[in-house]
């Protein structure tokens, strides 16, 4: 029977942008059918611009932006949000990082007086610095030292991929580089990178769009102006012969690998990338995909296995150079070299004999409803239009993802598989050194 | 103080909110089919997608079978194998996945609205016909096995089994995680005869949530499951044993660079009158960033990264669970603090703004709850799980609304008494001993 293809659904989320005087670009984009509300700043700064010898400032910088503010004393900006009925975060990319509400709609002045204090001025104290150090080191020990594949692959992996220090150090940091950071060093990161210019505020949900045009301007309109920072290019050559490492992991009950090729630049060559994210889930999402079907169910050589664009998962919000990846941990005694060399040979495979039918559309229908489900949410769709809006200039985008997806071509993912070959990939091994 | 930027024109004022949006439950429809199952069919529709949740009544299923069943449910039924299962379900944008804890068997989804017809037929297809075949069992167990394996090596997961043997003694929810020999043992025939057993329709909760009309949604639902049959057993699991006090816990886990502190206290149904100042006491206490116990351990020393509490509902019993992962070095302080706020608070009424703070926090996450058809979704099937419906949110809404400070005192004083915890450390016990045993009993544990 022919496979009859589910027509891929779009969203129509209206989207309003404008600039301020001072370089903070702005977008809104309004959806009355819940009372909540998503709220997103974004600065065009992450891991990758961190200083030599600065390894996890990026991230503990973020943490610093918590602590209080021009007119906001440390724990403000927590009761304020909370207090209002919301909820807030922020986390660290390689190529951002952003900080975030979502809130009933009624405190959409005040997540916007609080995101403006902080774009004035966080409080870079010394006892705050040695405070969120402490914290970070916590964080550090509960995600990745005292638990089994910590780091891995998303901090193990990129360093034998790359060479150049932005692009291959620990994002994490050492807890050495950490404790050695200073409030100068804060003040300048501060200065360099959180500047009106390079930032990017996006609401979404329960607003109406003149009145938010209006509260926006009257809080962030006399933030400072400075421009953006020019960003460095972190382009690395491709790999033009395999690379591998191992190590052991004392935790580890069970071996584990990760394996990553270079992609298009998902930025200047969407077209060329969007292939790429197609076909790690062609590969990867669920038992009817093909190397679930091969390696979990028929060979029985990995007892789970995942596949997605960018090291932290994000295959819409990373810049160039980033990678298609995929990881798998493999039972008692596995044999790490027989799963890498069945990948590569599914990957011929699949670049020789094409899909099956229907399986192309099948799996563009499961990423529409991905797609859908993760901008369900206010705040996840203000987030994303952030990024796109930062990185591309076209937070519409989202609207368009799960069309242009539902557009690539069976010879596109062909071409693209045939392009991850061994002498391309990057590996790393865990080997198990947790015996219970 | 050092800032980075000249001082501003004057001090800024936080802007006062606006009026609160009245909480609105969304349309939703309701229909207990003849075979006994529950649909319930909610309306939200943001994104042309629907979730689906089957709440399966699951109380004193053996451990071992009912985890190897949810694995491997969805591998085969006599006309389809698990591949084509899981092709016919990309096929509508939709995937299905099982789980099972002591209360339930849970089939949960999503795709495509237009695809809500399949999805349901597929359902309908591995409910009535799941077959257990020999290859994907044998698969999914040795799965299982490593699954477990590598869970038994995860410190969250050895304080949380440390935990619940703590406190639930030999109530059925002692144990939540078999142990890998007894997976080994589960054969194909085991596993029909539980499903035959015990995954029926009568007691079965099936919710539907997002861009459907609530009464097509029921009908649809009536056609694909309502030939679904089979009388089974029902098991009651008997109420939870009153929470013991009595020695700290410690369970030795040489090496660790940090301790994992885990704290059990009493608490209550969402239905009675206690919970909702007990839910504003724990909320004060640990259970949002703005608590007194984040920022005392967290924000002023540094203890450690995510500590929070949280009020717990099964089936048959309710708890309090605070938790935090702290330094190695800190541990006999980090517990000092935990136990002077959690005493604090017993003994002293909150401040007026604390309590404001809270209330406020509680009223506004139900509405960003409601605000996604998964979160929808999520919420309608705990509900109905334990008997409620939506219409209870506006009744619990109202309660938290005017919960007085009186109420909340009188709450914190019977609940989170430091005298009523039971607490668990799990962490290198040759260097936390000291400082945990100055404090309170400690009694040691190897780690299994």
């Amino acid at each position: 029977m022919a496979a009859r293809r589910s027509r891929i659904p779009a969203t129509k989320y209206p989207v309003e942008r404008f600039t301020l005087d001072n370089g903070l670009r702005v977008v809104l984009t309004p959806d009355r059918s819940a009372p909540v509300i998503g709220v997103a700043v974004v600065y065009d700064v992450g891991i990758r611009s961190e200083p030599e010898g600065r390894t996890g400032f990026a991230h503990l910088f973020e943490h610093l932006m918590f602590q209080g503010s021009e007119n906001l004393e440390k724990l403000a900006h927590f009761r304020h949000v909370q207090g209002a009925g919301g909820t807030f975060n922020g986390s660290t990319h390689l190529d951002y990082t952003d900080y975030f509400e979502t809130l009933p709609s009624n405190a959409l002045e005040r997540a916007l007086f609080l995101e403006a204090d902080r774009m004035r001025g966080p409080r870079l104290t010394e006892e705050n610095l040695r405070n969120q150090v402490d914290v970070v080191k916590e964080e550090i020990r509960v995600n990745v030292l005292n638990r089994p594949y910590g780091g891995f692959p998303w901090l193990t992996l990129p360093p034998v991929m790359f060479d150049t220090f932005p692009n291959a150090h620990d994002g994490y940091g050492s807890f050495d580089d950490l404790e050695s950071a200073t409030v100068a060093d804060a003040a300048d990161f501060f200065r360099r990178y959180y500047a009106s210019g390079n930032a990017v505020l996006a609401v979404s949900g329960d607003i109406d769009v003149a009145e938010a045009t209006e509260l926006v301007t009257r809080h962030f309109g006399d933030v400072p102006a400075r421009p953006a920072p020019q960003r460095p290019d972190f382009t690395e050559p491709d790999l033009t012969a395999e690379r591998r490492t191992s190590y052991t992991d004392a935790l580890a009950p069970l071996p584990a690998v990760a394996g990553a090729w270079r992609v298009p630049d998902p930025v200047t060559d969407f077209a060329g990338y969007l292939p790429y994210v197609v076909l790690a889930e062609v590969l990867t999402d669920g038992d009817a995909s093909r190397l679930v079907e091969r390696l979990v169910q028929r060979d029985r050589t990995v007892t789970s296995l995942g596949g997605y664009l960018g090291f932290m998962g994000d295959p819409f919000d990373v810049r160039d150079p980033t990678a298609l990846l995929l990881q798998a941990h493999l039972p008692p005694g596995g044999d790490v070299d027989k799963v890498l060399r069945t990948i590569d040979e599914e990957l011929d495979r699949l670049a020789a004999d094409g899909l099956t039918d229907g399986e192309l559309a099948r799996t563009q229908a499961r990423m529409a409803t991905h797609l859908l489900r993760d901008t369900d949410a206010v705040l996840g769709r203000a987030l994303r239009m952030a990024v796109l809006e930062q990185q591309r200039g076209e937070p519409g985008l989202l609207n368009e993802l799960p069309r242009l997806v539902g557009e690539v071509t069976e010879e596109q993912v062909r071409a693209a598989a045939a392009t991850l070959r061994p002498e391309r990939r990057a590996a790393i091994e865990v080997i198990a050194g947790g015996v219970r | 103080m050092t800032t980075t930027t000249t001082a501003p024109v004057g001090p800024r004022t936080l802007p006062p909110l606006g009026p609160t949006r009245k909480l609105k439950v969304p349309k939703q429809a309701e229909r207990t089919l003849r075979n006994g199952l529950t649909v319930i069919a909610v309306r939200r529709p943001a994104v042309p997608l629907v979730e689906l949740r089957l709440w399966v009544p699951f109380g004193r299923v053996h451990l071992a079978r009912g985890a190897m069943l949810s694995q491997t449910m969805l591998s085969g039924t006599e006309s389809m194998t698990s591949v084509q299962i899981a092709a016919e379900l990309q096929k509508v944008g939709g995937g299905l996945s099982a789980g099972v804890d002591p209360d339930r068997l849970m089939l949960s989804g999503a795709g495509l609205v237009t695809g809500l017809d399949r999805m349901l037929e597929l359902l309908a297809e591995v409910l009535t016909g799941a077959s257990y075949p020999s290859d994907e069992v044998a698969t999914e167990r040795d799965r299982l096995v490593d699954r477990i394996q590598v869970a038994q090596s995860q410190p969250a997961h050895l304080a949380r089994e440390a935990l619940l043997k703590r406190i639930y003694g030999r109530h059925p929810y002692a144990t939540q995680t078999p142990e890998p020999g007894q997976i080994r043992a589960v054969r194909p025939a085991a596993l029909r005869a539980v499903h035959s057993e015990r995954v029926h329709p009568a007691g079965a909760q099936l919710v539907l949530v997002g861009d459907v009309q609530p009464e097509k949604a029921l009908d649809a639902a009536e056609r694909a499951l309502g030939g679904w049959s089979g009388a089974g057993r029902t098991a009651e699991l008997p109420a939870t044993p009153p929470l013991e006090p009595g020695p700290l816990l410690l369970i030795d886990r040489p090496g660790s660079v940090q301790s994992s502190l885990r704290i059990a206290l009493p608490a209550v149904s969402r239905t009675d009158p206690d919970h909702a100042p007990l839910q504003l006491a724990n909320l004060i206490f640990g259970g949002y960033f703005s608590s007194r116990w984040v920022e005392n351990i967290r924000e002023d020393k540094g203890y450690t990264y995510g500590p929070h509490s949280v009020i717990e509902h099964s089936v048959a019993g309710s708890v309090l669970v605070a938790a935090a992962d702290v330094a190695t070095e800190v541990t006999g302080p980090a517990l000092l603090e935990t136990t002077y706020e959690l005493g604090r608070l017993a003994s002293l009424p909150p401040k007026p703004e604390e309590l404001e703070q809270a209330r406020q926090y509680a009223l506004g996450t139900l509405q960003l709850g409601m605000s996604t058809q998964a979160g929808l979704a999520a919420l309608t099937s705990a509900y109905a799980g334990n008997g409620l419906r939506l219409d209870f949110l506006a009744e619990y809404a109202a309660r938290l609304a005017k919960a007085s400070i009186d109420d909340v005192a009188r709450a914190a004083a019977r609940y989170l008494a430091p005298a009523r915890a039971a607490i668990v450390v799990l962490g290198d016990a040759e260097r936390v001993t000291p400082g945990l045993a100055a404090l309170t009993t400690v009694q040691t544990e190897q780690e299994t």
